[in-house]
């Protein structure tokens, strides 16, 4: 529901010189009142279902970064979860036992952002010349490789501490204030994933409103062409390589944010969490969403991170209901029910949920004006 | 050398590129003036589109140099050329299919624009102020090439004519002294070709020079001051489209061999 009001919210802002500017600022008040009160509504159902939605805003904030390299500038990226391992192990390393480093959380999500980043840039630069299903299995190579480095590098030197993975991270603190713990405010209670969530939603925001700028600025254009067609866009001027490269670092250091704050909210993390799944997922939420509209990628990161817990409650008592007993297992039907989403999807709706729609500009005015 | 060719625009000298065991140019050289149209004809094959690309840095030559602007334009990629001032058009259309004909303009404004992804994210005063520059101008380039009403629309929507159209005219955002067109009337109607020839004659008067390839001989010996013509990647004639038209290796060209020839030196 708050999405289709953040959709329309979304197609009024463009027409917004059109008038109803009043009209727009009374939706954002509301999107703002409903992203309030959600945690508290969820967290009246079950703290767990506070959880998922944080780590459904998690989803979200990585098919944001993916879609600038897949649906911005058109290069097919299968190892995309990399990044998100390149920052929640910077995080890890960074702030818990391990190394016995304790760096605050504004200091290391900047240097995990910026790794990434490097990294991004260390993907794409041999990638330069390749596109579509080459580019894919290189890129889903190298996904596999950082994976299979966090899970051996705990030899000759302890780096990563390997499959056993990275424990005790400490969660976000400012001061004494610490994320993890639960609070009591004004008669309200604030648990620990309620103010991750808020931290969250925050910077989902900034998150969203970077995507929305930069896509309708000269770098987004220059993407756009290069995804359209690379030889036109190099014969306007286009330096179809640093473009790209640009793509790879901007999505990799979101990737790189989004990292850190999982390594927080979870406290553990080993290579298992960035398995090549994953990296699909992601993709899947992109390509489901609507490649290259930032609304429709949200919805389906919403979307394919919810259903699988929405069933795990459901599938059990309907088939309880309907034949007494439990006859297909959850996860069972989970893939197939996300396998015939996508099938549906590819005949019915190519584009995705909400494809990406032509931005109309506002020419009125000047033909007016002489 | 260059000391007399100040009005000279564009000079290749000996240009010559092999795809394997084929000559596709062979030690081609020609001027272009500044503010002329300027004809590259020749039957298919012979090498037009080649020069094309290997002008715009697509490909790079085996051989020879090319003088742009007074300055040598050597083993530059595609996209130094178009900061250079060259912008072409292609033969078969490649326009952004799925962006709207103001954006394709829009991008073409690219190379004379500076914002960056700061700019971009913070949208600072400078940078709005560009983007409002960017888009009037733009849509004045649509305006000019008679495609404005469509601009909202996509690219891939617009009829076929309209498509070239747009196609000059994100070419001519970049601003350059040079625009080469690959075939710009190819499958128009009369009409067409006709608005099409009106256009190119606007462009010229405006400042830019052309180098237009075209298979419509109506449309070059109208319209060009002076023409190349290349036969299998050598260039057999240059010269004014009067003088071109009545050389009789040329018309052995598109006629084929000696028959063609026999009614030419009985003349």
């Amino acid at each position: 529901m708050t999405l289709l009001e953040l959709k329309d919210l979304a197609t009024r802002n463009v027409h917004s010189a059109r008038g109803d500017r009043r009209f727009a600022w009374v939706g954002v008040v509301l999107i703002a009142a409903a992203l309030a009160i959600l945690p508290f509504a969820l967290a009246s159902i079950g703290t767990a279902w506070v959880r998922i939605t944080n780590l459904a805003i998690l989803y979200v904030l990585l098919s944001l970064g993916l879609n600038i390299v897949v649906g911005f500038a058109g290069l097919l990226d299968l190892g995309y979860i990399a990044f998100y391992a390149v920052g929640a192990y910077a995080y890890a390393l960074l702030a818990s036992p391990h190394f016995n480093l304790h760096l605050p959380f504004w200091v290391i999500l900047p240097i995990g952002a910026g790794l990434a980043c490097i990294f991004g840039v260390l993907l794409g630069a041999p990638t330069l010349k390749l596109r579509g299903d080459y580019l894919a299995i290189v890129t889903l190579g190298f996904g596999e490789i950082i994976r299979i480095f966090l899970n051996n590098l705990s030899q000759p030197v302890n780096i990563t501490n390997g499959p056993q993975g990275v424990t005790l991270i400490d969660p976000f603190r400012i001061g004494t204030f610490n994320f993890a713990r639960t609070e009591t405010l004004l008669g309200m209670t604030f648990s620990g994933p309620i103010k991750y969530y808020y931290f969250l939603v925050l910077l989902v925001i900034v998150i969203i409103v970077i995507n929305l700028r930069l896509q309708d600025s000269r770098i987004g254009r220059a993407w756009e062409a290069i995804r359209e067609d690379e030889v036109a866009a190099r014969a306007m001027g286009i330096n179809t390589r640093n473009m790209k490269l640009l793509a790879f670092a901007m999505g990799a250091s979101f990737g790189g944010v989004s990292g850190g704050v999982f390594s927080a909210t979870q406290g553990f993390i080993s290579p298992e969490s960035f398995v090549l799944v994953e990296s699909i997922m992601v993709l899947s939420m992109v390509v489901l969403g609507g490649m290259g509209n930032i609304w429709g990628v949200i919805l389906g990161a919403i979307l394919l991170s919810f259903a699988p817990e929405v069933l795990r409650y459901t599938v059990e008592p309907v088939q309880r209901a309907l034949f007494g007993r439990m006859i297909i297992e959850p996860e069972v039907i989970r893939m197939l029910l996300f396998g015939l989403a996508l099938v549906l999807m590819m005949l019915f709706r190519p584009a995705g949920i909400l494809p990406s729609a032509v931005r109309k500009r506002e020419l009125e005015r000047r033909k007016e004006t002489p | 050398m260059s000391s007399g060719d100040a009005d000279v625009l564009l000079e290749g000298k000996g240009i010559s590129k092999r795809f394997g065991g084929l000559h596709a140019l062979v030690d081609v050289s020609f001027s272009i003036r500044r503010g002329e149209i300027y004809g590259l004809i020749g039957p298919n094959g012979a090498g037009k589109t080649s020069l094309f690309n290997v002008l715009t840095g697509i490909y790079e030559q085996d051989a020879g140099t090319f003088t742009f602007d007074g300055e040598p334009l050597v083993g530059t990629a595609s996209h130094d050329v178009a900061k250079r001032g060259i912008a072409r058009t292609f033969q078969n259309i490649r326009l952004f299919a799925n962006l709207s004909a103001l954006e394709n303009v829009m991008i073409g404004r690219h190379v004379r624009t500076r914002a960056g992804v700061v700019g971009a994210i913070v949208r600072d005063a400078r940078t709005q102020a560009e983007e409002a520059a960017i888009e009037e101008r733009a849509y004045r380039l649509l305006e000019y090439v008679g495609v404005a009403r469509r601009a909202n629309d996509l690219a891939k929507h617009l009829a076929y004519g309209d498509q070239r159209r747009l196609e000059i005219a994100r070419a001519l955002a970049t601003e350059p002294k040079l625009l080469a067109l690959d075939e710009p009337a190819a499958g128009m109607n009369a009409t067409e070709t006709s608005g099409l020839r009106k256009l190119l004659e606007d462009i010229r008067r405006d400042g830019t020079t052309i180098l237009l390839i075209e298979h419509d001989m109506k449309l070059v010996m109208s319209v060009c001051d002076r023409v190349l013509v290349l036969d299998y990647g050598r260039k057999i004639a240059e010269g004014s489209a009067a003088d071109v038209q009545r050389d009789p290796k040329v018309i052995s060209a598109y006629l084929g061999g000696e028959i063609a020839l026999a009614p030419a030196n009985r003349a």
